[in-house]
């Protein structure tokens, strides 16, 4: 048989059980729209997790204070108050890997201006924390070491926090805030940067220098943490050890002593938080794998439910002296056609609802060519095989016995 | 010295049910020439269908000899037996078997269809020669649900007619159509007889089996009797010998 004739016989069979037909597109397009749909929300939720995090600075490296507790006892106070600003120095002055370190001294309060009032955290930190953090200063100025030295009344807020105060179209820079009841001179605003990947308003604070709220607001006499820049992401590692062991000589802690300080990464914070967004996608991607499955099963219980009438069809088209291969390419013809038509109006419908679920639920998507692939192929599989089979095994019968199947 | 056609030697066919071993035929030695017109009589259960099914190449026998045009079937494969079917042999079914949901006149181009010779304009007027043949010239584009019992056996018949076969092998045609409608395809396959066409046809009834030329009357999986019909009727006379009122629509 030519490939015209082959064409035509399986695109008449198709139009004249145009039901048949569309059942069987629709278990695929469901196959694939599903899988599709779900990949897309897992992959743009995780995307748009890292880019965030690494918006924070992928070179970025903490230092914690270690207060963890040890066989039940608690290391007691020195556990949050291990970190002083003489390890900033240190740091500052040895660490070769490093460039930028601030110290960060953490202090909540309410902050009032008027009779507005709002509750937020006060950042005690160096200059070069805004680097390191990826802040920029969007009107005003940063405080300078003279201003650190003096323990100036000064701050820089927040977006969230002008918005709280001062409401719109007010210049806040020069107005008097109270921050715990001392009167604070503002003398810049950050840029907005939006919540954080974990979900956290990165615009409700306040920058101060870290003498000021040290002995000011929080009257201690230790830091809360130390924030670094690596020279790289990739030296970060490198960074950690270089760190650990100064910090480890300047807190004199002898070889069998545990630290007393944690430090981390930012690159491998995003390690961890993508190896659970990546959970996450595998999750999507199983309820998406029993969409497929259901999907087939559809278009299986169709293709076999039409069995009976197509192979008393295949019986006649024998019997009028179609061979056993013309039958197979007609009906393998058919289901490749259903199934590329139902595997393409997946993919359309797949991506709309991502977009739509997306838009919804206000996270991003992102179809990935992987997932596209993936769906198309299962079904495409799926629906051929089960166009094929059962043609197969009617194909083998005498034409008459196919004739008078029941 | 007329060809011969069809020449079977003691064929048989055994199904095996179960247990049970069913012996449809039991020998049957035949021979048919060319341009003959036979009709097959016998009870029910007497191999009838199955010696049909045989000639016509849809079921294969379990023994014995049988000669297609001088081609012995045993050496065939299944491509070559589609083949023959396609070229040469036309049958037609008691139950039609019409593809549902297709006109009447791409039912009839069907079997050209898988004759790669046959491209689809010449496809397409044979189609419709044949249907003019069998009187439904204006019934091409109809469905198979659109059509009555009679006009679908006449489709079925110009789809069997298509491929210029040999011969045509019909299996109880009149079996579900009423005694008119029956007189009308008996007047066809006598008409395409005269032209030549070599027919065979199975029926449970003795007076359409008077159409034929020749009677083969089978029992029990064997040919109990053969005769040539003496008092040949034909269905044109027939058709006006009956009842006026019923001559309301052809
Ligand atoms: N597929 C089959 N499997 C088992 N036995 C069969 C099969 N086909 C036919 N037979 C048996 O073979 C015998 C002959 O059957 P066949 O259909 O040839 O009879 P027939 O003469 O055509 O009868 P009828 O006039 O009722 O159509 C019967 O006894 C029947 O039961
Ligand atoms: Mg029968």
């Amino acid at each position: 048989m030519n490939y015209s004739n082959l064409f035509r016989i399986a695109i008449r069979a198709l139009l004249r059980n145009k039901l048949r037909a569309f059942l069987t597109m629709l278990g695929i397009i469901i196959g694939v729209a599903s899988v599709i749909a779900m990949l897309a929300l897992g992959e743009g939720s995780k995307m748009s997790i890292r880019e965030e995090m690494s918006s924070m600075g992928t070179n970025m490296v903490m230092v914690m204070p270690n207060s963890q507790r040890r066989g039940g006892v608690s290391l007691g106070s020195s556990g949050s108050m291990a970190l002083k600003y003489s390890d900033v120095t240190a740091l500052r002055n040895e660490a070769g890997s490093i460039t930028s370190v601030s110290p960060e001294v953490r202090a909540s309060g309410q902050v009032i201006y008027g009779n507005q009032n709002s509750q937020t955290t006060i950042y005690g930190i160096s200059e070069e924390y805004l680097t390191i953090k990826k802040l920029e200063v969007e009107t005003g100025r940063l405080f300078n070491s003279q201003e650190t030295k003096s323990m100036a009344k000064v701050c820089l807020l927040g977006q969230t926090v002008v918005e709280d105060l001062f409401g719109e179209n007010v210049d806040p820079i020069g107005l008097s805030v109270r921050i715990k009841n001392l009167p604070f001179q503002v003398i810049g605003v950050l840029k907005e940067k939006g919540e954080s990947g974990m979900g956290q308003d990165q615009d409700d604070m306040i920058l101060a220098p870290y003498t000021t709220v040290q002995r000011r607001l929080a009257a201690i006499d230790y830091i809360n943490g130390i924030y670094a820049s690596a020279v790289t992401e990739e030296k970060s590692a490198e960074a950690i050890a270089e760190i650990e062991e100064i910090l480890r000589r300047s807190h004199k802690l002898k070889e069998s002593d545990e630290n007393d300080f944690r430090i981390m990464s930012q690159s491998e914070l995003i390690e961890t938080v993508s190896s659970i967004t990546d959970i996450m996608t595998l999750l999507l991607g199983a309820i998406a794998g029993i969409s497929l499955l259901v999907g087939g099963i559809g278009i299986m219980n169709i293709m076999f439910v039409s069995v009976t009438e197509r192979t008393r069809e295949i019986g006649l088209r024998m019997s009028i002296g179609g061979r056993g291969k013309d039958i197979l390419w007609q009906f393998l013809v058919e289901s490749m056609l259903l199934s590329i038509l139902g595997g393409i109006l997946g993919i359309i419908s797949g991506y709309l609802i991502a977009r739509l679920a997306g838009s919804l639920m206000d996270s991003p998507v992102f179809v990935t060519t992987r997932s596209v692939v993936l769906a198309f192929v299962v079904c495409f599989a799926i629906g051929v095989f089960f166009g094929w089979y059962p043609a197969k095994k009617a194909a083998g019968l005498n034409p008459i016995d196919a004739l008078r199947y029941e | 010295m007329k060809n011969i056609i069809i020449e079977i030697k003691g064929l048989k066919k055994d199904y095996q049910v179960g247990e049970v071993m069913v012996h449809a035929l039991r020998g049957v030695d035949m021979k048919i020439d060319d341009g003959e017109f036979v009709a097959i009589m016998g009870v029910s259960g007497s191999g009838k269908s199955t010696m049909l099914n045989i000639l016509g190449c849809l079921d294969k026998p379990t023994g014995g000899e049988y000669d297609f045009d001088g081609v012995n079937i045993n050496t065939l494969d299944r491509d070559a037996l589609a083949r023959l079917r396609n070229n040469k042999l036309g049958f037609v079914f008691q139950a039609y078997n019409l593809l549902p949901r297709t006109t009447a006149l791409e039912n009839v181009e069907l079997p050209l269809f898988y004759n790669n010779k046959i491209r689809s304009k010449e496809r397409k007027e044979r189609a419709i020669a044949a249907l003019e043949s069998v009187g439904l010239a204006d019934r091409m584009k109809h469905m198979p649900n659109q059509l009555s019992g009679g006009q679908q056996q006449r489709v079925a018949i110009a789809r069997s007619l298509v491929n210029d076969p040999r011969i045509i092998l019909a299996d109880e045609p009149t079996g579900n159509l009423d005694t008119r409608t029956s007189f009308e395809i008996m007047e066809l396959f006598q008409s395409l007889n005269e032209k030549g066409r070599t027919i065979v046809y199975v029926t449970h009834e003795p007076d359409i089996a008077r159409f034929a030329t020749r009677n083969v009357i089978f029992r029990d999986g064997r040919i109990q009797k053969e005769s040539q019909v003496n008092e040949r009727l034909y269905a044109r006379d027939m058709l006006k010998s009956l009842p006026a009122e019923e001559f309301d629509e052809m």
